[in-house]
């Protein structure tokens, strides 16, 4: 602008020029296209992992390894046989037998329809408590917060449900079911209230306590279930008592191990997506998750919102520990849900932490843990190459830049997965 | 040295940022290249400088091609670069920061040369006049100061042609003068200047010749004899462009802001504000000049609820005001903050989301805990029709706007209501001359609406052209107030930078002795 004395530029019309953006108007059309793009990244990390994953199953097997050193060629054959047959009987495990499904849907015999949705409903039954801690990471991180915490809050929620599930007796399902289910919220929520106040009122950052929490809160589990409230009688083993049937979260259909757990998962889902998109309360988490400081500015409270998101995410992975317990075991053990509370960042990230993101990484999830010990039956690949690729595909999600370079794939705005990763260093 | 750039084409996705540009610096010449931001002179430099690589066209020095694969190659040929942004190590000291990159060491174990640095530094600041003490930490340099040993690294690397990215941004007045006066000097002594600013009056006072550049294009070279401010604003701008604020003289009413004996600390605990008294009329702007970080940003925090008082009271329309900028919301104030992508906008929010940022929790928009979204976009789409906010649809992210229309989104945001108080920090800041003008037309609407306006600038145009009292504020005080007429660029200058009132004249003392009253 001028630097002359009294003299401010100014334009007659103010027809300011506006550098036509560079990105089309949105409709449903590229909605569509967006989606299929939001795919394209999980399905390659997904590919990769699986590749990654077939040299780890080869060089696992001794018979493979030895016979490709003496005669190369057909060691070769053996490897991929080996490697189609594990991943066969990995999605075999998981999603079930194609032509026993076929025949069990042809003649609706319900013993043979049972054994074959018997593999998807192990797949469900996994992703239960996923979906839940998978749900609990995403909002929170929607509000800017990295949840470590979900496997605490989960076994607080866990251990609040198997309390109230085997305390009151006599009390009719419609009302001891759902208050199991609410004292597994309020477990969760309780032990996400305590890193959100340290937060907000001290500034210490939530990675370090969530983490530390997780190891109160196991070893709280652990001392619970050796004291007499817990303990189950005439056991020296830390289980605790089984909860009454009137708190059971009933199976699907009789006969598979799925649960009610899932539609709750579900609802909980559908609320979450509710609650960050259409509610004024998630319009908070997601400003202050993206700008805390403009956030402020416009008259939000910062500390009230990293409570309030705190503890939802951390009733939701509590849920998750509850339904476990109400609808899966029955009874609380140490080491609950095998690692689903930290599971759940892992799906967080996979879902790109959104709702019906967070659904389809806890299916895939899921499946992998249902189907990995059908595939060590079959075909004797450890169980723990489930293991191994489950952290490649995080590991090929959280390095987009690697994903991209091998596949040739241009880098596209932010996409919030890679802030996801990146922002560890917050 | 002669440097020319001929036919310079950069491409990015959807944006052609240079479009065949041709630029020569001659021996000992200043070249001012203007343009709008967005205009392409970053792009350009980086080229230059060996950043990026052009899709077309060749880097002549001395009518021979060159290539620079990065700034090593610009820098070994001569080129040097004072970033807008300066890039120094705060705790060390002006030597260590000038041979940083090209350390020369004595003895076999490599120990760093600092007395012949340290010498080669004085031999350079004593030719050009580029005062600076060697061994001086750099965090404990003025803003002025540092620009400097910017300049001094660079002819330490023998540059022989000098880029300055807007270097008169963070200074004052005078400061600037110096600047002017320093690259005179060096002009003098043979090296060649490439002067990127966004401001008329710079250019024409200190270049040579001048290149107009618009969305990447050479609209114009021309040298300061042959043109004026006008002709500039409009080759910039590509149209006609009127260089006046149409204001009439303001109708003060009752006072709306009542500020006295206002104490406020900033983040790192030191007082910002201290001992200030500051009265705002309905129907008025009081303009508050200062160089940044005197306390500004502090005052208008703690005047909007953010940021809490030590002493004093702040009165709005007789309410004292809370730690709690919600309800000085309630209270009929709006704010256009400081930094519009950090403060005032949450860039991956669209348009509608950012228009409703602080109002998502009142009718219409929420009920109870339910926003109606439906409505958010209804109520946006009307505010993009009345406030011309250029974007494609209400669904775009901010971030993805300019910045003209980003601070459009803002104004809409907090002029859409009827208000008492309107707190602008810097609205102008980094925007066209479009839009610049836009904003001005916007607040002098306010004030003659009835709205107390306070206007927070470190731009003297900006504070001479719109306030009907201009207060000049120097380490967290009002050290002068003075009547737009009486407030000369020199003046203003010599307050920011921390003259004494008193040594003015008498008659001015008193007559300000009696504003104050």
């Amino acid at each position: 602008m001028s630097a002359e004395p009294g003299v401010t530029p100014a334009v007659i019309d103010a027809g300011v020029d506006a550098p036509p953006s560079e990105r089309p108007p949105r409709g449903r059309f590229s909605a569509v296209a967006g989606w299929l793009h939001a795919l394209v990244l999980p399905l390659l990390a997904l590919f990769s992992a699986a590749v990654v994953g077939a040299v780890v199953i080869v060089a696992g097997n001794r018979d493979v390894v030895g016979l490709l050193e003496s005669d190369p060629l057909a060691g070769l054959g053996a490897a991929w046989s080996i490697v189609i047959e594990s991943y066969a009987a990995l999605i075999r495990g998981s999603l079930g037998d194609p032509a026993q499904l076929g025949t069990a849907l042809t003649t609706l015999n319900s013993a043979a329809l049972i054994d074959a949705f018997h593999p998807l409903s192990e797949t469900i039954l996994s992703m239960t408590p996923l979906v839940f801690t998978g749900l609990s990471v995403a909002l929170a991180f929607r509000a800017g917060l990295f949840n470590i915490g979900g496997e605490g809050q989960l076994q607080m929620g866990a251990l609040a449900a198997v309390f109230v599930g085997f305390s009151f007796q006599g009390l009719p399902w419609f009302i001891h079911l759902p208050l199991a289910l609410i004292a597994a919220l309020v477990g969760g929520a309780l032990w996400g209230l305590i890193p959100a106040v340290l937060k907000a009122r001290t500034g210490a950052h939530e990675v370090i306590t969530t983490i530390m929490l997780n190891f109160v809160a196991v070893q709280l589990v652990f001392f619970s279930l050796r004291s007499p409230l817990f303990q189950r009688p005439g056991r020296s083993d830390p289980i605790s008592k089984v909860i009454e049937p009137s708190a059971v979260l009933p199976p699907l259909v009789e006969g598979l191990r799925a649960h009610w757990g899932i539609v709750l998962a579900l609802l909980a889902a559908v609320f979450v997506s509710w609650l960050l998109f259409r509610s004024t309360k998630g319009f908070e988490f997601r400003a202050v998750g993206l700008n805390p400081i403009a956030a402020r500015y416009a008259g939000m409270s910062i500390g009230a919102t990293i409570v309030a998101s705190m503890m939802i995410a951390g009733g939701l992975a509590g849920l998750g520990g509850g339904v476990i317990v109400l609808g899966t075991t029955h009874n609380l053990i140490p080491a609950l849900g095998g690692g689903a509370g930290f599971d759940g960042i892992a799906i967080a990230l996979l879902g790109r932490s959104k709702p019906a993101g967070v659904v389809a990484a806890a299916f895939l999830m899921g499946a992998l843990r249902a189907g990995a010990t059908p595939m060590q039956v079959a075909t004797g690949t450890p169980i723990y190459l489930v293991t191994v690729i489950q952290a490649l595909v995080i590991m090929f999600i959280a390095a987009p830049a690697l994903v991209r370079a091998i596949y040739h794939i241009r880098a596209e705005r932010d996409t919030g997965v890679e802030s996801f990763a990146k922002g560890w260093g917050a | 040295m002669k440097l020319e750039l001929r036919g310079i084409t950069k491409r990015f996705p959807g944006v052609l940022a240079n479009d065949d540009i041709s630029l020569k610096v001659g021996d000992g010449e200043t070249l001012g290249l203007l343009g709008e931001n967005g205009a392409g002179k970053t792009t350009l430099m980086n080229i230059l400088y060996g950043l990026y690589q052009p899709d077309a066209g060749e880097i002549l020095i001395d009518d021979r091609p060159v290539r620079f694969s990065g700034p090593g190659d610009a820098i070994a040929a001569g080129i040097g670069m004072v970033h807008q942004h300066f890039m120094l190590v705060p705790v060390f000291t002006v030597a260590e920061n000038v041979m940083l990159g090209v350390e020369s060491t004595r003895t076999a174990l490599g120990m760093l040369d600092l007395p012949t640095v340290r010498r080669r530094i004085q031999e350079i600041s004593e030719r050009h006049n580029l005062k600076v003490d060697p061994d001086a930490r750099v965090e404990d340099l003025a803003v002025g100061v540092r620009q400097r040993v910017e300049i001094i690294k660079t002819l330490y690397r023998q540059s022989h042609v000098l880029v300055l990215d807007e270097p008169t941004a963070v200074l004052t007045p005078q400061e600037g003068e110096e600047l002017f006066g320093i690259m005179r000097s060096l002009v003098a002594g043979g090296t060649s200047i490439i002067f990127i600013t966004h401001k008329l009056g710079e250019v024409l006072e200190v270049a040579d010749r001048i290149a107009v550049l618009r969305r990447g294009r050479v609209v114009g070279t021309t040298t300061p004899s042959e043109t004026d401010s006008e002709k500039l604003a409009t080759m910039m701008v590509g149209r006609a462009v009127d260089l006046v604020v149409d204001k009439t003289p303001a109708v003060p009413h009752e006072p709306i802001l009542e500020i006295s004996g206002l104490r406020v600390r900033d983040d790192g605990g030191h007082l910002a504000v201290t001992d200030l008294d500051l009265t705002v009329h309905a129907g008025e702007i009081v303009a508050i000049a200062g160089v940044q970080g005197n306390g500004q940003s502090e005052l208008a925090e703690a005047i909007t609820g953010l940021r809490a008082l030590e002493l004093g009271k702040i009165l709005i329309g007789g309410h004292a005001i809370h730690l709690d900028p919600r309800s000085v919301y309630r209270e009929a104030v709006a704010h256009v903050p400081e930094d519009r992508l950090e403060e005032g906008l949450v860039p991956a929010f669209n348009v509608a989301e950012n228009l409703a940022l602080n109002s998502y929790w009142a009718p219409p928009f929420g009920h109870g805990l339910s926003l109606d979204r439906d409505e958010m976009v209804k109520v946006a789409e009307q505010r993009i029709k009345e406030f011309d906010i250029r974007t494609p649809s209400v669904f775009n992210p901010v971030g993805n706007l300019s910045g003209g229309n980003q601070q459009k989104v803002i104004v809409a945001r907090e002029f859409s209501r009827p208000l008492k108080l309107l707190v602008a920090v810097q609205p102008t800041r980094g925007l066209d001359v479009g839009s610049i003008e836009y904003i001005h037309r916007r607040l002098v609407a306010k004030r003659d609406e009835g709205c107390a306006v306070l206007l927070i600038s470190t731009e003297l145009d900006e504070v001479v052209a719109l306030g009907d009292r201009i207060a000049v504020m120097f380490q967290g005080r009002i050290v002068s107030e003075l009547k737009p007429e009486e407030a000369t660029f020199e003046k203003l200058g010599l307050l920011m930078g921390g003259a004494r009132p008193e040594e003015r004249s008498v008659e001015e003392a008193v007559a300000m002795a009696s504003q104050a009253q």
